[in-house]
């Protein structure tokens, strides 16, 4: 069922065409982007929709990828950056930006143009304070409603202040050390709404979280028997949440009537971290967003300070970087069928069959980055080392085992033989279950011109009949001299959404049997190029570049002021994007399939809360 | 038919029962008390049981393996410097460490006042310490590696989490026996570069008496 995309001609940046034609139809209303390292467009906040809608349609853009803001204080403005690709043509983003001085912060909805639009524009009004007229639901997605402030704002202080930016002058030469935990007194740094009394505090009712899931009157009558709907909360704290998302649905009997995602139970505010940290200081921290994929986080950081830099990428890190990234895939998609599986009730057996080729590739990483799941691997021009020798290590403790197993044959055994097998065993194992089928057939169906509108990507996008994969639509990395297929299913429901995982683990080996006898052909080649500073200083301008994550598009914007330190560091995250389409894929199910619909997005909580 | 899929998938749950078994027989008590039998058990031919039995037996882990560092000295009983720091007190570990975990207190001469390389005090928070290994990586003196012992549960976390120069300082010894490649790499590098510098001093000195 997996078919080559046809040969789309990749095309260029948006083209003066596409601008002329926007100008033609909106006189006045665009301005061409012309601050230094910046692109596209800059469109009169007025004529935002109209001209979105131009895009979409005229233009064919049909894909939001991501919708964020900037704070550009010192020039009074918000700035919302959006980025829209065509599913079709492939190529790289089509950017339009609006601003809206910072005292008005209103915008134009983008919501009826591009579903999709939804959690990043309340996003950017959570964290910006942002208003998006029109927005019907436009309330705090990631902080919790009562929070005082928007804690992306440039003049916003977490309570842990110290400084703007990275190094803090505290730690040298004189760094007396203190707790962070001593610097947070409550009432310094912490600011309260004005006139603000604990007595007067009531606590956070959640007033909003509920008022859409209002209950009606009556219950629908299902033959003879009346039911009562019901609002029910399915998590923060349950496993079939896969960590602490949670549904607030209304249910009438067994069937969902209405679904409220309630998240940020883990959001440490990454972004604004991002700000503070130095350049390089950031990778680590991707690690630390979908915790399942943190080799594939580092490829996408790495590549969009690369690209701002400049900075070439040998060859053999190029090779490297595909090779932990598809195991990665692998991995990440094994993870998946194990507690899919669970979701629907196999308890852990599957689970425990995957986690077991999952460690495998995890000794792997660990004897090469020198940790299992926070590799930090990727540097700005390579990877931090080349291929270990073997893997294993030195026993040093009395009860330590060692073991020494060369890496070339680790490898090969694990490429050509055992992932394949494992592979071939679990198509076996699962497949043609009928349980799994009867679960999941014709559940959590959503059409393709929906996937696209509600910016689905990844699997589930590919699932829906749309063969849009970013290492092909808009190749990166090594990946345009790669022989693999698009994986692409056409029925959109649970059990496609399975199925295409499998397809996608079967070309990740396929790409990997490629890799291999480049590993050995590019051995002791350079793996990290230039002089690898620890203070990067990046050239003004903006930047969005994204990677294909097992999940979906993993995308990064950053803005340099020229300094040592993101001006604006955000993450695309399609764990969280993805989840828009959540009420759409389950209103009419019942509340166990939610369980599954749920399961099958693949979601890492890390991700969606940031 | 209905139910043949189930069938099979249940065959596969089979297999892996029985293969357990199979590989223990093989391999006997061997499987679990040598290094043989653990390397056979946690590589990629392996088909029966991978676990474990943590903590009485461990996998030792990789060269690379990071977790929180710790400052290199001299050997207790080097000639000329016991017990002497390796670091400088140069800083960069300070700047580069991502969570600013680093603190120290450059050391000064008595007499003069003067900056001297060597750390007065040194602290790593290890709560905030987020195994990254930046500061080995960039500190220009091997004078900070990333340690391998992992266990490090205290009963008290607001007095025991916060590593003194004392507490993170190990003989250069321990380094390499953790990480005995690396270590050997890094010897000879910092050869190359000692004998590098004496060369171009031996030449700026040919120059100027020429
Ligand atoms: S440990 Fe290394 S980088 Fe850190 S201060 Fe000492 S010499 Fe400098
Ligand atoms: S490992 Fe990373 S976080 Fe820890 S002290 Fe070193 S630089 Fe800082």
């Amino acid at each position: 069922m997996t078919d080559m995309t046809p040969d789309t001609p990749i095309s260029d940046d948006p083209t003066g065409d596409e601008i002329a034609l926007l100008e033609e139809k909106f006189p006045g209303a665009i301005t061409i982007e012309d601050r230094k390292g910046y692109e596209g467009i800059i469109i009169d906040r007025d004529k935002l929709v109209d001209v979105a809608r131009t895009i979409r349609d005229d233009l064919g853009y049909d894909l939001l990828n991501s919708a964020t803001c900037v704070d550009y204080i010192e020039d009074e403005a918000f700035e919302m950056v959006y980025h829209a690709s065509s599913t079709e043509r492939g190529g790289s983003p089509f950017t339009f930006r609006a601003r809206t001085p910072r005292d008005v912060a209103a915008l134009p909805s983008l919501i009826g143009v591009w579903r999709s639009a939804d959690f990043q524009e309340r996003e950017a009004y959570d964290l910006m304070g942002v208003h998006f007229s029109g927005h019907p639901n436009l309330k705090r997605i990631l902080m919790w409603e009562g929070f005082h402030g928007h804690p992306l704002r440039k003049d916003w202080r977490e309570p842990f202040y110290e400084q703007d930016t990275k190094p803090f002058d505290s730690r040298w030469p004189g760094g007396h050390v203190i707790r962070a935990e001593y610097t947070n007194p409550y009432g310094k740094n912490v600011q309260y709404p004005e006139g603000f009394t604990l007595e007067d505090y009531h606590g956070d009712i959640e007033e909003s979280v509920y008022a859409g899931l209002a209950t009606t009157d009556s219950g629908i009558g299902i033959q003879h028997l009346r039911t009562d709907e019901l609002v029910v909360n399915l998590g923060p704290q349950h496993p079939s949440t896969h960590g602490v998302f949670r549904m607030a649905v209304t249910v009438d009997g067994e069937t969902v009537t209405k679904l409220e995602p309630v998240m940020g139970y883990l959001h440490r505010n990454h972004e604004k971290i991002g700000e503070r940290n130095t350049w390089l200081g950031n990778m680590p921290f991707t690690d630390r967003l979908d915790y399942l994929t943190s080799m594939i986080n580092n490829v996408g950081y790495a590549m969009t300070v690369e690209e701002m830099l400049g900075e070439e990428v040998p060859f053999r890190a190029e090779v490297i970087r595909v090779l932990m990234s598809e195991l990665t895939r692998v991995v990440s998609h094994f993870w998946l069928f194990g507690f899919f599986l669970n979701d629907l009730g196999a308890f852990l057996t599957p689970a425990v069959y995957v986690i077991t080729e999952r460690d495998l590739v995890l000794d792997f990483f660990e004897a090469a980055a020198g940790s299992r799941m926070m590799c930090n691997y990727m540097r700005f021009g390579g990877v931090a080392y080349d291929l270990p020798a073997y893997i294993g290590g030195p026993a040093i403790f009395d009860t330590d085992r060692a073991r020494r197993i060369d890496t070339r044959r680790f490898l090969h055994d694990l490429v050509y033989e055992r992932l394949p097998r494992v592979t071939d065993e679990l198509d076996r194992y699962l497949t043609g279950n009928e349980i799994l089928i009867s679960r999941t057939k014709g559940v959590g169906v959503i059409s393709a011109e929906q996937a696209i509108n509600y910016g689905l990507t990844g699997p589930l996008l590919r699932a829906a009949g749309v063969p849009y994969d970013l290492r092909r639509a808009d190749p990166y990395g090594i990946y345009d001299q790669l022989d693999f297929d698009v994986a692409v299913r056409y029925n959109s429901d649970l059990y496609d959404r399975y199925l295409i995982r499998l397809d996608e683990v079967r070309q990740s080996i396929r790409i990997l049997e490629q890799i291999l006898p480049m590993l050995d052909e590019t051995e002791g080649q350079e793996y990290w190029a230039g002089k690898r500073p620890y203070n990067h200083r990046v050239p003004e301008g903006d930047n969005y570049a994204r990677v294909e994550n097992a999940k979906g598009e993993l995308g990064f914007y950053v803005v340099s002021d020229g300094g040592q330190n993101p001006y604006r560091y955000h993450v695309r995250s399609s764990s969280f994007i993805n989840l828009t389409a959540l009420e759409e894929m389950s209103i009419g199910h019942k509340v166990a399939d939610i369980v599954a619909i749920l399961g099958a997005i693949d979601i890492v909580l890390g991700e969606v809360d940031r | 038919m209905y139910g043949v899929g189930i069938f099979k998938g249940l065959g596969v749950t089979i297999r892996h029962f029985v293969n357990t078994y199979v590989d223990d027989l093989k391999w006997g008590v061997k499987r679990y008390q040598t290094d043989e039998g653990f390397e056979a058990r946690q590589s990629p031919d392996t088909t029966g049981i991978v676990t474990i039995s943590y903590p009485e037996e461990r996998m030792a882990v990789p060269e690379r393996f990071r977790f929180v560092p710790f400052l290199v000295t001299n050997e207790p009983d080097d000639p000329e410097e016991p017990n002497a720091s390796w670091c400088t007190s140069c800083g960069i570990c300070a700047k580069v460490c991502p969570p600013q975990c680093i603190w120290i207190v450059r050391g000064e001469d008595p007499e003069t006042g003067r900056p001297i390389p060597d750390p007065a005090e040194f602290y790593i928070d290890i709560d905030i310490c987020m195994n990254c290994g930046y500061c080995a990586e960039f500190c220009p003196f091997d004078a900070i590696k990333m340690d391998h012992n992992y266990e490090l549960s205290s009963y008290d976390r607001t007095t025991a989490h916060i590593h003194d120069k004392e507490r993170l300082s190990k003989p250069i010894s321990y380094w390499q026996k953790i990480a005995p490649t690396r270590a050997e790499e890094e010897r000879l590098a910092r050869e190359h570069k000692e004998a590098a510098k004496a060369i171009k001093k031996a030449m700026r000195k040919r120059k100027k008496s020429a």
